[in-house]
């Protein structure tokens, strides 16, 4: 493990895929593995001291959250508390204040995790990722970034720069419901974050997923379904056959593919009738 | 791995570690004799290998010791003032809150950084501070306990012994 | 004296080290020369080994390497059965069974080392559960599987079924648990043939691992010390599995001549030491017109896993307590410990009396349904009082009054109140709460004449300069023994509590004063040391004393205390601890999740000797059962565990437990000189009937499965719906 001095000098040893070097942040999960022997690899860029990835911006636009923002930086952030609370959320219940301490928004989002906590919040609330290499950065939609288990539209020698959270002026009820075993400190069976703006119908509405498909999941057609629709029983019931369409959740040791799914449908309907915790 | 010198502050003092880039902060520590810190699970689930590093209460079996290099550390060794013990030592000794002893120096931890953080702890803000410190042997009914006496009782002599204000 | 004596809240001995980070666990200690220990196992649950090769660029010759052919004495672990071998010679029986041992000063070359030793096996048949060990589907162990049986009559039972009484028949299961101490086991082993054996490490009985040792390298006595290193915790889990660690590493130092250290890590610990045995029990009751019990058929089985270790003695406490506190004219039980291809399961704080008390007082709740009577009143029609007999024929004498105990339990969980309250809310809310309660017993010390036969000794030493030394083979595992020992003698010998010191077990100073286990340490051991510290008061009474003095006490069976180990009759235990447990629960219908919101114990335990200590024990003991009952789930796949990792087998955390209400009672034990019983195992047996008859209470589902996960209640629930 290297400790670069600066970004520049960190893209310029990943870019170079034959030396074959990784980056390590706070090392939450990297460590983990590590540990267990699960990562025949020992060249890592120490990223975790770039200054260039910390740090929280707010734009009149957008929320810029730097990679390497750890759950801790995000959940004392005032405007992200008012604005985005289910990241908040998130952010709290991913491990506990050790790990909050450590971990980064970043490392969350290219461990590449179904289960990781605050993807769906990402999701739910639109953001956008940059990422940076050599070649300079790019954008896009968080959405399109995961593309199958553990695969993502990362390009070797790209870092994770930023997250991007759209700011708008809609009032918004936010839902976010992460499901485990216990109540801290859990790897999550089910999680659900909504955000609805809703008037006499439903206006505009964001459903995201996690531990339920191979990726941190949209529930599109879900979305598509409600939008523009008056809520009754009916609807809930026929939104609940959707979203059961749309994940694909599997038996583990952690919970069984029937629980997930009979979850997932619960969640919705409490989502949508907002009785249930929300922020 | 080759081995590589890392300076660092711990409890205080200036030290050089000679370790391996990749090896756990946790590891370092032991072999550099600070075995107060326990080793429960090695992947961040226990807390017991809890420390402050710069500031901050963390994991250090999660650490790769090369993160090490330049950081202001504390470990359980240093939370006593000599032999004056912490405020929440103190209540630990006192009502029960170290049964085993081994989540102890992590909890310990924990519960000072909690207390550093909120002065005035609700039973809600003990429980959620401690969330990542397991203890198989109080049911951590005398933990909270301990916990809530401090801040009842001298909690301002937290401020005085605490490394990190 | 009266700030340092019995009764009081005397501040924990060792805790100032505790709190401070200096107390010494075993991977604290290092010694010269040292070198690190690892242990190579079986792949699969059953088969026959073939080679053992050793590959890879791994500089072999600088490893210590230890097979079965290097075992200097007999390969077996000497505890009851001489069934285990300490490695595997031919033949394994479980997927985790150790065949080879390695050692290396380099902890990160020997870790790469172990994953290049090639063990090939030619497998059998296994099997894995309870229902195909009865089966006989395969035969893995003796004649027909079966370890230990046994077999507890009384009164008539052909009537009892007949005469328009009220029959109800259940079945129930409870699943492993792990011990998860915090604490990982570990040893440190020096040894050689011209000093014997040394071993220090985390563990909780020095003797059996003293006794084990001996056979293991056919030395004498003397020639083999063990030595405690602290504890990080135990809950049976250091009872048995300590001895196999000692002797592995200590097969390495013989070999190599050096200090040799073995320490699990958590993966390791999980998936390869003991767990609690499951257990199924089948249970069928007669009720009479008054709400009595006149029959009670009890069939109790335990899987005992792949050799005998504790099981006999695991599934004796399960029996003796699978009646509950009720008295029953005409009772019949059986039981088993069968074999599978598992991991041996063995001790684990209530040793066989949670899985029986469990079915009993599950099975309580729904006969109490089923008559129309409420859980509390069906029950105290039932209970056992003075003078009342048992099945086995014990006649109750500890002065209990449960009728009292559960009126008291009641009051302070507002049981009847919420129950009321609870059933209204409950229509219109996706929460739904129910209340549930569990009365019980625990018996103290060894069972039957177990304590008669260990005859277990103290010592008590005592200086000129005035220090007092408790001797004993007790061990600190966190239960606060070397606390109450020293009050013990406080208050005897009426002196400050400063000038007594606890000693740490080691084999080559301390007497055997048995096991760290059957809730025996305070009542029966504390005991011992007050009458140790008695004679000594009466010596230090004569003149011309030449310090430094040494006096012991020896147990003696009671004359009033006889049990019979061959018809099973007679006092099983001398006395019992006696408790009513009440779990306020809710269950959210959206997630599944059940969780605990409020608990109250109350229980009858004899004189108190250290109240915070007491209630200590208390609530760790009811929230591991919270664990058992509601969040740890060992999922197993071809007799190996598959979870073994603190992420993936999910014990509670401090966000989950419940306020635990802990309420004393204290008629003393009459043949105990403090007064004391027994404490630690009695929390672990009560949370679990009470928590799942909360959640009957709660959603109407009758669950008779531990553990209870919300999967678990999904299905139960869709059941019942069908």
């Amino acid at each position: 493990m290297i400790t670069p001095k600066n970004l520049d000098e960190a893209l310029t040893l990943l870019a170079d895929r034959a030396a074959g070097w990784k980056p390590c942040a706070g090392g939450t999960d990297l460590m983990v593995l590590f540990e267990a022997g699960k990562l025949n690899h020992t060249k890592f860029v120490n990223i975790a001291a770039l200054t260039e990835l910390h740090g929280i911006e707010e734009r009149s636009d957008a929320i810029e959250i730097k990679a390497l923002t750890t759950y801790t930086d995000i959940l004392k952030h005032a405007t992200i508390q008012r604005e985005f609370p289910s990241l908040v959320t998130a952010a709290a219940l991913t491990g506990a204040v050790a790990i909050q301490n450590r971990g980064t928004i970043g490392g969350n989002i290219v461990n590449a995790s179904p289960a990781a906590d605050s993807p769906p919040a990402l999701l739910a609330y639109d953001a956008q990722v940059e990422l940076i290499s050599v070649k300079g950065v790019r954008r896009l939609a968080y959405a399109d970034f995961h593309k199958g288990y553990k695969q993502m539209d990362l390009q070797p020698g790209e870092l994770l720069k930023s997250v991007l959270l759209p700011r708008t002026h809609a009032e918004l009820h936010h839902y976010y419901r992460k499901v485990g075993t216990r109540r801290a400190q859990a790897i999550s069976k089910v999680c659900f974050c909504g955000v609805v703006e809703r008037e006499d119908r439903i206006k505009n509405i964001r459903i995201a997923l996690g531990s339920v498909a191979p990726i941190p999941l949209r529930a599109r057609r879900t979305e598509t379904f409600l939008i523009g629709k008056q809520l009754s029983s009916k609807i809930i019931d026929e939104a609940k056959k959707i979203i059961d369409q749309e994940i694909s959740p599997i038996d583990d040791i952690r919970s069984t593919a029937k629980y997930r799914r009979r979850v997932t449908q619960n969640l919705l309907e409490e989502f949508l009738c907002g009785t249930g915790s929300t922020n | 791995m080759p081995k590589q010198i890392i300076t660092c502050t711990i409890n205080g003092q200036s030290q050089r570690l000679d370790a391996h880039p990749m090896s756990r902060l946790l590891d370092v520590l032991r072999e550099h004799g600070l075995t107060g810190t326990k080793e429960g699970c090695g992947e961040g689930e226990c807390g017991a290998c809890s420390i402050f590093f710069n500031g901050r209460v963390v994991n250090s079996c999660l650490v790769p010791a090369l993160q090490a290099e330049g950081a202001t550390m504390t470990t359980i060794e240093g939370i006593a003032n000599g032999e004056q013990l912490h405020a929440v030592q103190e209540a630990f000794l006192k009502y029960g809150g170290a049964q085993c002893g081994i989540c102890t120096p992590g909890m310990i931890m924990a519960a000072v950084a909690l207390l550093k953080e909120k002065p005035n702890p609700t039973e809600a803000d003990i429980r959620e501070g401690l969330a990542g410190n397991l203890c198989r042997c109080t049911g951590y009914m005398k933990i909270f306990e301990s916990v809530m006496r401090v801040f009842k009782g001298k909690g301002t002599d937290l401020e005085e012994t605490c490394p990190h204000k | 004296m009266a700030e340092n004596a019995i009764g009081q809240s005397v501040v924990r001995r060792e805790g100032r080290e505790k709190v401070t980070g200096q107390a010494k666990y075993v991977d604290d200690l290092s010694f010269p020369g040292m070198i690190f220990g690892a242990t190579v196992r079986s792949s699969v649950p059953r088969g026959r080994i073939r080679t053992i090769s050793f590959e890879g660029t791994i500089p072999w010759n600088e490893f210590v390497i230890v097979t079965a052919k290097d075992v200097p004495g007999k390969n077996i672990v000497a505890l009851i059965e001489h069934d285990q071998p300490y490695l595997a010679d031919g033949m394994v029986n479980h997927p985790e069974e150790a065949i080879v041992l390695l050692a290396h000063p380099d902890k990160y070359l020997l870790e790469e080392a172990r994953r290049h030793v090639r063990i090939e096996i030619d497998p059998l048949p296994a099997i894995f559960t309870i229902e195909d060990s009865l089966a006989q589907k395969e035969i893995v162990w003796g004649k027909d599987n079966v370890q230990k049986s046994f077999l507890i009559e009384t009164g008539n039972m052909k009537d009892a079924w007949t005469n328009g009484h009220v029959v109800v028949e259940g079945a129930y299961e409870t699943g492993a648990q792990e011990q998860l101490y915090i604490e990982p086991q570990g040893m440190i082993a020096v040894a050689n043939p011209a000093d014997g054996v040394t071993v220090r490490g985390s563990l909780q009985c020095p003797f059996y691992i003293h006794k084990a040792l001996i056979e293991l390298f056919a030395l004498p006595p003397e020639k083999i010390r063990v030595i405690q290193t602290e504890t990080g915790g135990g809950f049976g889990g250091k009872e048995e599995y300590p001895t196999i660690i000692a002797g592995h590493a200590a097969l390495l130092a013989w070999k190599s001549g050096r200090p040799v250290k073995i320490i699990y890590d958590r993966a390791e610990d999980m998936v390869a030491t003991t767990k609690r045995h499951p257990s199924r029990t089948k249970i069928k009751t007669a009720v009479d017109k008054q709400g009595k019990l006149t029959a009670m058929n009890i069939d109790f089985v335990i899987d005992g896993g792949a050799y005998v270790t504790l099981s006999p003695v695991v599934l004796s406490r399960g029996t003796l307590h699978s009646f509950g506190p009720y008295a029953c004219p005409n009772v019949k039980i059986t039981s088993k410990a069968v074999a599978t291809n598992t991991p041996p399961h063995g001790a684990f704080r209530g040793f066989g009396a949670p899985q029986s008390l469990f079915a009993i007082e599950r099975h309580m709740d729904r006969v109490a349904r089923k008559v129309g009577l409420s859980p509390d009143e069906f029950r105290r029609r039932n209970f056992l009082s003075d003078g009342k007999t048992m099945p086995t024929g014990q006649i109750v004498r500890d002065g209990v009054d449960l009728s009292a105990l559960l009126d008291r339990a009641l009051e302070l969980s507002h049981f009847h109140d919420k129950r009321r309250r609870f059933a209204r809310e409950n229509t219109t809310s996706a929460i739904k709460k129910g209340m549930g309660l569990a009365t019980f017993m625990h018996g103290a010390g060894f069972t039957g004449s177990g304590e008669a036969y260990l005859a277990s000794i103290v010592a008590i030493e005592a200086t000129k300069e005035g220090i007092v030394r408790v001797l004993t083979s007790s061990t600190e595992i966190g239960q606060g023994k070397n606390t109450v020992f020293a009050q013990i003698v406080a208050e005897t010998l009426r002196i400050p509590i400063d000038r007594i010191e606890v000693t740490m077990p080691d084999t080559a100073i301390v007497p055997n004063s048995g096991p760290t286990v059957a809730s025996r340490t305070a009542m029966v051991v504390g005991g011992l040391v007050a009458e140790a510290a008695k004679n000594l008061k009466e010596l230090l009474k004569k003149k011309d004393i030449h310090f430094p003095v040494k006096v012991t006490a020896q147990y003696q069976q009671p004359k009033d205390i006889s049990f019979d180990d061959k018809t099973y009759r007679g006092d099983a235990y001398g006395t019992y601890a006696w408790a009513v447990y009440v779990a306020e629960v809710s269950v959210d219908t959206v997630t599944y999740e059940a969780h605990v919101d409020d608990f109250v114990a109350v229980q009858e335990i004899g004189k108190v000797l250290n109240p915070t200590l007491a209630s200590g024990q208390i609530e760790g003991g009811v929230a591991q059962a919270i664990g058992m009952v509601l969040y740890e789930k060992v999922e197993w796949k071809e007799g190996r565990m598959v979870n073994g990792q603190m992420t993936n087998y999910i014990m509670p955390t401090s966000v989950d437990v419940p306020p635990i209400r802990v309420f004393f009672e204290g008629v003393p034990y009459r043949h105990s000189p403090t007064g004391a019983k027994g404490i630690g195992e009695l929390p672990m047996d009560g949370p679990a009937p009470a928590i799942l008859n909360a959640i009957e209470d709660a959603i109407g589902v009758s669950i008779n499965k531990i553990p209870c996960l919300p999967e678990d209640i999904l299905e139960a629930m869709e059941r019942s719906r069908a």
